[in-house]
């Protein structure tokens, strides 16, 4: 087995012919990390112990003949905003360099639980705001299939990480497009469940109404395995939700035929850089296997942007009030009075887009621009759900691409943020709408750099996507 | 002009955000740039159309709570721990009332 290219299933079975250990597979999944980790900056941090301590509980209870759980002795990456006990855990910001958290996230102690083994917390865009993983203060990631590319963001680091070989599958969390977005560029698959499907506590929080925490791996069956155990209610968390955790792998039918895919067609307009080829092959090879396609309208696509990015920024700006150095490790050394300390602290504190996203939020919910930004954005999100809703009662799910164009060059958009928010502009949607949607890996352009499409389904639709994900996977939609 | 430099340096007292000179000009620019973006929205007539503030599903009113029993809570040490400064069992911040 090659733990750089391994799934779920070929580490159960090394476990099971007993051709390794769990302690052996994350030994070995360490050092691919050490040795491939400077070459992306994918990882900021490794858990050596936690690690080990984790590969041990498997291997006694495979020792007591026990079941391991079915994530057993699976390596794993957590992205580096969702909370790990004692383990160091950054945001990607200067201001929490040193955070170690005194508590578990409810996915990362599920994760555990089902016999998964966390080696290391991902690099991500500071606080999960960015779509390119440049706004890091621990530096980019860089994209393994191409070098001198952004990983995407803002979960860049997981998406590398799982495709680059250090870890079989990752956490990412997705506020707008935070892990189909990177899924793609890197060429793995990428999940935002439904709003509430999983826990968030223990995820830092974003944008409260749009945050999810959700899979990445090589394959769509394997990030149908990860989210059977991480989803579902939980107690800490008020917004998850009491909808039952289904069967996914019995979804994975192989057979979508006669299901009804809808194009909308705002989001096949300006593709760029071999998108619109793959998209075109993904969309023969999905009628080849018996789906019905038929171009829709979402019409109000063209204000999701706009929407997105203040909604967004607002709840931002209310989320980051609690970086004030009272709490959360770092406090600016020459601060006198307590108003100083925290303009202070929090102005050296952020990096460039987290300060560009509170002065938006703050903006958009000051007195007399409440009523035209923030309220206005949430009635125009009512009309993009209204959109969703209505399309999917005429067709089963929605098929559109990730990204208008694959991953673009470090230090490309970096300077014009207008730019880098328009790059999320078909992620986003499903997003405001608290639908579920997945990245599935569609080919690569003729420069060698991943594609990905998007599905998005109806609220719990989780089992839907997956179903169409691995068919298409399985008749070689990743090979186009 | 959306936004003027007299405003970004009003918003960023409103935000406790300390912003140097360049950054202020910068700011004032980008925000100007995505607020003049954002005015797009008003293309649209939204008169009759209620706020979505949160996805909600279908669900008892009652779904959320839970029984009130006692759980252990972090102990203080633990609270404490990533405080830049802490004593007493509290978190220490510079004097805000004068002798």
């Amino acid at each position: 087995m090659d733990l750089r290219t391994a799934t779920i299933d070929s580490i159960r079975s090394a476990l099971a012919r007993r051709e390794a250990s769990a302690r052996e597979i994350a030994e070995e999944a360490l050092r691919i990390a050490r040795e491939e980790n400077p070459k992306t900056n994918a990882c900021l941090t490794l858990a050596e112990e936690r690690a080990l301590a984790a590969a041990a509980r498997v291997d006694e209870a495979l020792a007591r003949g026990e079941d391991p759980g079915p994530l057993a002795g699976v390596p794993v990456a957590v992205k580096d905003n969702i909370v790990t006990r004692g383990l160091r855990t950054t945001c990607g910001s200067r201001l929490l360099a040193q955070f170690v958290p005194p508590y578990d996230a409810t996915a990362v102690a599920r994760l555990e639980a089902a016999g998964a083994v966390v080696i290391g917390k991902t690099n991500l865009d500071e606080f999960a705001m960015g779509s390119s993983n440049e706004n890091s203060a621990f530096g980019p990631v860089r994209n393994p299939a191409a070098p001198d590319r952004v990983p995407g963001g803002s979960s860049g680091g997981s998406a590398a990480a799982v495709a680059q070989g250090i870890a079989v599958a990752a956490l990412g969390s997705d506020t707008g497009g935070s892990i189909r977005q990177p899924a793609s560029f890197c060429g793995v698959a990428g999940l935002s469940p439904t709003y509430g499907r999983v826990s968030r506590y223990g995820l830092v929080a974003f944008a409260s109404s749009l945050d999810r925490i959700g899979p990445l791996a090589r394959t769509v069956r394997d990030a149908a395995r990860l989210l059977r155990a991480i989803a579902g209610r939980d107690e800490r968390d008020s917004t998850s939700a009491f909808a039952p955790v289904p069967d996914y792998e019995a979804a994975m039918s192989g057979d979508v035929r006669g299901l009804r895919l809808g194009l909308p067609r705002e989001y096949f307009e300006g593709l760029a850089g071999g998108t619109a080829a793959q998209m075109e092959k993904a969309r023969a090879l999905l009628a080849s296997l018996g789906c019905e396609l038929r171009e829709i309208s979402l019409p109000h696509t063209p204000y999701a942007v706009p929407c997105y990015y203040i909604i967004a920024t607002a709840e931002a700006s209310s989320n980051l009030a609690r970086y004030d150095g009272v709490r959360y490790t770092w406090r600016a050394p020459e601060a006198g009075t307590l108003a100083d300390m925290y303009a202070k602290t929090r102005g050296q504190g952020f990096g460039a887009e987290c300060k560009r996203r509170i002065m938006l939020g703050t903006y958009v919910l000051s007195a007399g621009y409440y009523d035209a930004y923030y309220l206005k954005a949430q009635k125009v999100r009512t009309l993009i759900t209204r959109d969703f809703l209505a399309a999917f009662e005429q067709v089963d799910a929605i098929l559109t691409p990730v990204s208008p164009f694959p991953a673009f060059r470090l230090g490309e958009k970096l300077d014009d943020p207008l730019q880098m928010y328009l790059s999320d502009i078909f992620t986003i949607t499903a997003s405001l709408a608290g639908l579920p949607a997945i990245s599935v890996p569609c080919g690569r352009t003729p420069e060698g750099l991943p594609v990905g499409l998007q599905l998005i389904a109806p609220h719990f639709g989780e089992p839907l996507l997956f179903r169409i994900g691995d068919a298409f996977e399985r008749a070689g939609g990743g090979s186009l | 002009m959306k936004i003027t430099e007299q405003e970004v340096r009003y918003v960023a007292a409103l935000a406790h955000l300390e912003l140097g000179p360049d950054e202020i000009r910068r700011m004032t620019h980008e925000l100007d740039q995505i607020l003049a973006y954002m005015d797009r929205l008003r293309e649209l007539d939204t008169e009759n159309v209620e706020p979505m503030a949160q996805v909600l599903f279908p669900g008892s009113e009652n779904a959320t709570l839970r029984e009130d029993e006692p759980h252990t809570p972090l102990s203080h040490e633990e609270a404490l721990a990533n405080a830049p400064a802490a004593g007493a069992g509290q978190f220490k911040v510079p004097r805000v009332i004068e002798r």
